[in-house]
């Protein structure tokens, strides 16, 4: 059990064509993905990548591990199914935003909530990809899209904030091009015993070019993101000089240090480890552009686990027998029986 | 005592009367002392209707008797009416002569014009084609029970017991198994325990003592074939043959399912059987659990899901899902009256089509129907013998009256049963992914977890082989051929068809699920009539079995009976281009032998 499996990035890529359009944050999505599977120490006949539909979910066929391309939304139901079933298996379920926050949201909010031990990667472009380009639930009141040539009417989910709501144990947001970021996210997700949230922010080339680039953006990124780390208080900006901090009203601000007497003492100091979700929610309503945008991992609490639930039932209910099933015949026998003489 | 062949008995009262818990207890006994028994449950949607009201009346049927019992009866012989609603609604189903016995304590004014009566039946001539028999149970049962602590209120819920006790003295039945189901079921509460048993004695020696009969009747002993026998409901044994299909083969169970009425009990009943390995999933909604339960047969177990008509509806999509990616999977449709919401707890067959043609593509699937309550078992391990064989999902259809009504079952030996091998690939010589079996056509059926064989699967279409994603206009449609001719391919899995009565003739009866025993009684009554008629029952619906053809070109006519308005013949008559007439009816409520005997005749000699 301790050898070390020893793979490449190359030993995860199956022989599939990658089929998305040129540009798109897939890649290196995919590209991190494979890098930091590589690295987990788990056999690659282990791995089982499960998807639903969309630009996002056509991802298993580019992994040389088990894979699962499903139906629209559902994916987070199928991989419930095969977890529970062998919960030996690491299971990641990958796909957009219309996939998993539209169609499929309540199998999202459902597998959060029951903790099957397994990572979802939410690749959110606020935009439908596949179908050509209409406005998705992430998108927002305005977006013109063809099917909203006069501007989106949808008010957007923020998917931390649903993933929070439905009770993840963890949730952590990354960004497609930043691939050690991205990593290092989904390597504690991996290590995390629950349902891990990740979401992913990706840039659409064709249809939603540039969605994050104010906020991610190579040049903006450090004055317009700021990295939560567990203990550490929320500081950002080039120079490091900026922070964030809680007003009476329980709402947040921007500071600056040293600007009226602002000293890190002042700032919230990142807790991911709170029973409740309550700070990490109100992290999640920090907002480009009138907020930093926060990425990293919002919240992580240890729970008990769906699949370790059931099992324990099965083998309690076992135990009476030796541990083992009891006989077809025990079963067909209970309740009132009578015989009938020849 | 007047000795009798079999006896019709129908308990109807509000849902808080205790009907089906009467009937079931009734039931038991019968079953124990030795009769053959069939039972229909027949109760509103609502949980506790409005007391009174003619809508609220549950009502529970039994025919047992000395003979072959194959269904509850077309109409009873008493009625067992603890309000004016229950008499209201079920004298239509009494025979003329028939004896009713009512609880006068029910026949408040109130009651009555709740119910539409006029005038108090029990005061004038309305009643006079029967036997009527009022006895004040309500006051008698809190005479009884004077001594006992309980409140008024839950004394009187003793009631049905001193009913079943009069019943039990009708049709001269011990009391003992009843008593003895008392003291377990109320082990923790003696009070509640004497209490009913008292009630249950005092109605008994009062219908004795107060000769409110004019005659009692004794039921023997039916023929039955020598062996251990259990009461069971066809949800039970539903549950309990896709347990024992998935031990014999080695696997464990999971079901995804979401509570729909009336296949609920399948999930209960696979919750409590977790020794056996069944991981149950109730799930958000109709689509999470049959998509949990391909998760699951995708990672080596048997995945099953249970429901009704909405719900297969709503499984549509990823039943098609399970069939492209050629997974085993059993799906349990327990049919309910439709369209939409319908008549939740009525029965119906009108899933045929759904379950047939219900997804996009062709996509053709094997589809299997339980006949009856004990059949539930047999056709639910075949069921899933045949999806584990073939990797692509069975659809097992059950009803409403199949799933709650009840007769005996002669439990099986465990050698008896078909093996089932479950065979998954381990090999990583020569795998492809849909590579095929030549004598099945399944593809290999690989865990998740095994070295060497990790491979892709999904909804997109699939090239021959290798599975990869592919586009091939020849690729597509070989694929399904394939699909299809797989599922022809059970065929060879179907023993020859019996042909019950005649085996050529002048009228052949097509049915398939639940009429089996109306249909099986009403060919009897047609022979009897001279009619030269034979009838085959359909286990498989699809694909239909290959000796089919030849034997309606026995017949001259084709008479097709079914609980909705013509689904099966649609498909009789364009495989065989023949001329079939259907007897239909959509009423929630199974058909009769009477009917069944009607349509023969009809058919036969012209309507007259
Ligand atoms: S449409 Fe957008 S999301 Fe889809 S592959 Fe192209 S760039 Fe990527």
């Amino acid at each position: 059990m301790n050898d070390i499996i020893q793979l490449t990035r190359k030993d995860l890529a199956s022989d599939q064509e990658v089929r998305w359009c040129p540009g798109c944050g897939d890649y290196a999505i995919l590209k991190g993905v494979q890098s930091a599977l590589a690295t987990l120490n788990v056999p690659r006949e282990n791995m089982v990548v499960i998807s639903g539909i969309g630009c996002a979910a056509r991802f298993p066929y580019y992994m040389n591990t088990y894979g699962f391309h499903t139906i629209h939304g559902r994916s987070p139901a199928v991989a419930t199914g095969t977890k529970m079933a062998n919960p030996d298996l690491h299971v990641w379920i990958v796909g957009g935003d219309g996939d998993m926050m539209s169609i499929g949201g309540n199998h999202l909010i459902h597998v959060l909530r029951r903790n099957v031990d397994l990572t979802v990667l939410l690749f959110n472009n606020r935009i439908y990809g596949l179908t050509k380009g209409q406005f998705s639930p992430t998108s927002g009141v305005g977006k013109k899209t063809k099917s909203s040539p006069m501007g989106s009417i949808d008010p957007a989910f923020e998917p931390i904030s649903l993933a929070l709501g439905a009770g993840a144990t963890f949730a952590a947001r990354t960004v497609d091009l930043w691939g050690k970021h991205l990593q290092a996210t989904i390597k504690a997700a991996h290590e995390h015993k629950g349902t891990s949230f990740i979401e992913i922010l990706q840039n659409c080339i064709i249809f939603n070019d540039g969605a994050f680039d104010p906020a991610v953006g190579k040049k903006v990124k450090s004055d317009k993101t700021v990295e939560l780390v567990h203990g550490e208080p929320l500081i950002f900006g080039a120079e490091r000089d900026k922070g964030v901090r809680i007003r009476k009203d329980l709402t947040l601000e921007v500071v600056t240090l040293g600007e009226n007497g602002v000293t890190e003492d002042d700032l919230v100091v990142h807790n991911a480890h709170a029973e409740l979700p309550g700070l990490a929610q109100l992290l999640a309503t920090m907002e480009y552009p009138d907020m930093p945008v926060p990425v990293g991992i919002f919240r992580q609490v240890s729970r008990p686990t769906y699949e370790v639930g059931m099992d324990a039932q099965v083998t309690q209910a076992q135990a009476a027998h030796g541990g083992d099933k009891p006989s077809l015949t025990s079963l067909w026998n209970q309740g009132d029986t009578w015989d009938v003489a020849p | 005592m007047q000795t009798v062949e079999s006896v019709v008995v129908r308990f109807a009262g509000d849902s808080g009367d205790g009907v089906q818990v009467t009937g079931t207890q009734f039931t038991n006994t019968a079953a124990l002392v030795g009769n053959d028994i069939a039972t229909l449950p027949d109760y509103p949607a609502e949980i506790r209707a409005p007391a009174g009201t003619l809508f609220g009346v549950s009502g529970f049927q039994i025919q047992f008797g000395a003979t072959d019992i194959r269904t509850p009866g077309d109409i009873s012989d008493a009625l067992v009416a603890f309000n004016p609603a229950a008499l209201k609604v079920n004298l239509s189903r009494l025979r003329k002569g028939g004896l009713i016995l009512v609880n006068v304590d029910a026949f408040s004014s109130r009651n009555l014009t709740k119910a539409g009566w006029e005038h108090n039946p029990l005061e004038d001539d309305t009643l006079a084609a029967w036997q009527v028999v009022k006895v004040n149970m309500t006051r008698l049962t809190r005479e009884a029970l004077k001594e006992s602590p309980l409140k008024t209120k839950d004394k009187d819920r003793a009631k049905n017991l001193f009913a079943l006790g009069m019943v039990y003295f009708l049709y001269d039945r011990p009391l003992e198994h009843t008593v003895n189901w008392l003291n377990s079921k109320f082990a923790k509460l003696p009070n509640v325990a004497e209490a009913n048993i008292k009630a249950l004695k005092t109605g008994y020696y009062y219908a004795e003592t107060a000769e409110i009969f004019r005659a009692t009747y004794q039921v023997p002993e039916a023929p039955i074939a020598a062996g251990r026998y259990r009461n069971v409901t066809g949800n039970l044994t539903t549950a309990m043959g896709l347990v024992s299909a998935a031990q014999n083969a080695g696997l464990d169970l999971f079901l995804g399912s979401y509570p729909i009425t009336p296949a609920s009990d399948v999930l209960h009943n696979l919750a409590s059987m977790r020794a056996h390995g069944v991981r149950t999933l109730q799930a958000e909604d109709e689509i999470a659990a049959v998509c949990a339960a391909i998760g699951a047969s995708y990672a080596g177990q048997l995945g099953v899901c249970s429901t009704s008509g909405p719900g297969l509806a709503l499984k549509g999509e990823a039943i098609g899902l399970a069939l492209m990616v050629e997974l085993p999977m059993v799906v349990v449709d327990v049919q309910r009256g439709g369209p939409s919401t319908g008549l939740p707890t009525k029965t119906e067959q009108s899933d045929f089509n759904i379950a047939l043609f219900g997804r996009n593509g062709d996509s053709p699937l094997p589809v299997i129907a339980a006949k009856s309550p004990a059949d539930c078992f047999d056709a639910a391990y075949e069921a899933a013998r045949i999806t584990i064989k073939y990797r692509t999902p069975v659809i097992l259809m059950t009803d409403g009256y199949l799933a709650n009504g009840s007769e005996p079952w002669k439990i099986p030996n465990e050698a008896d049963l078909a093996p089932i091998e479950s065979d998954f690939r381990t090999d990583p010589e020569g795998f492809q992914p849909y590579m095929r079996d030549e004598a099945t056509l399944a593809r290999p059926w690989v865990k998740p977890g095994t070295p060497g064989l990790e491979h892709r699967v999904g909804g997109l279409e699939k090239q021959h082989l290798t599975g990869n994603v592919s586009y091939d206009p020849m690729n597509h449609h070989r694929m399904c051929e394939l699909r299809r001719d797989k599922v022809d391919l059970v065929r060879q899995e179907m023993p020859p068809l019996e042909v019950i009565g005649e085996q050529s003739g002048d009228v052949l009866v097509i049915g398939w699920g639940s009429t089996y025993g109306a249909i099986r009684s009403g060919v009897d009554a047609a022979l009897a009539d001279g009619v030269k008629v034979g009838a085959v029952h359909l286990r498989w619906i699809n694909p239909l079995p290959p000796d089919l053809g030849e034997i309606i070109a026995r017949f001259d006519k084709v008479l097709v009976p079914e609980m909705n308005l013509g689904q099966l013949i649609k498909v009789i008559r364009g495989e065989f281009l023949v001329d079939a007439k259907g007897l239909n009816k959509v009423q929630g409520m199974p058909l009769n032998v009477g009917e069944v005997k009607q349509a023969i005749l009809d058919l036969q000699y012209g309507e007259a």
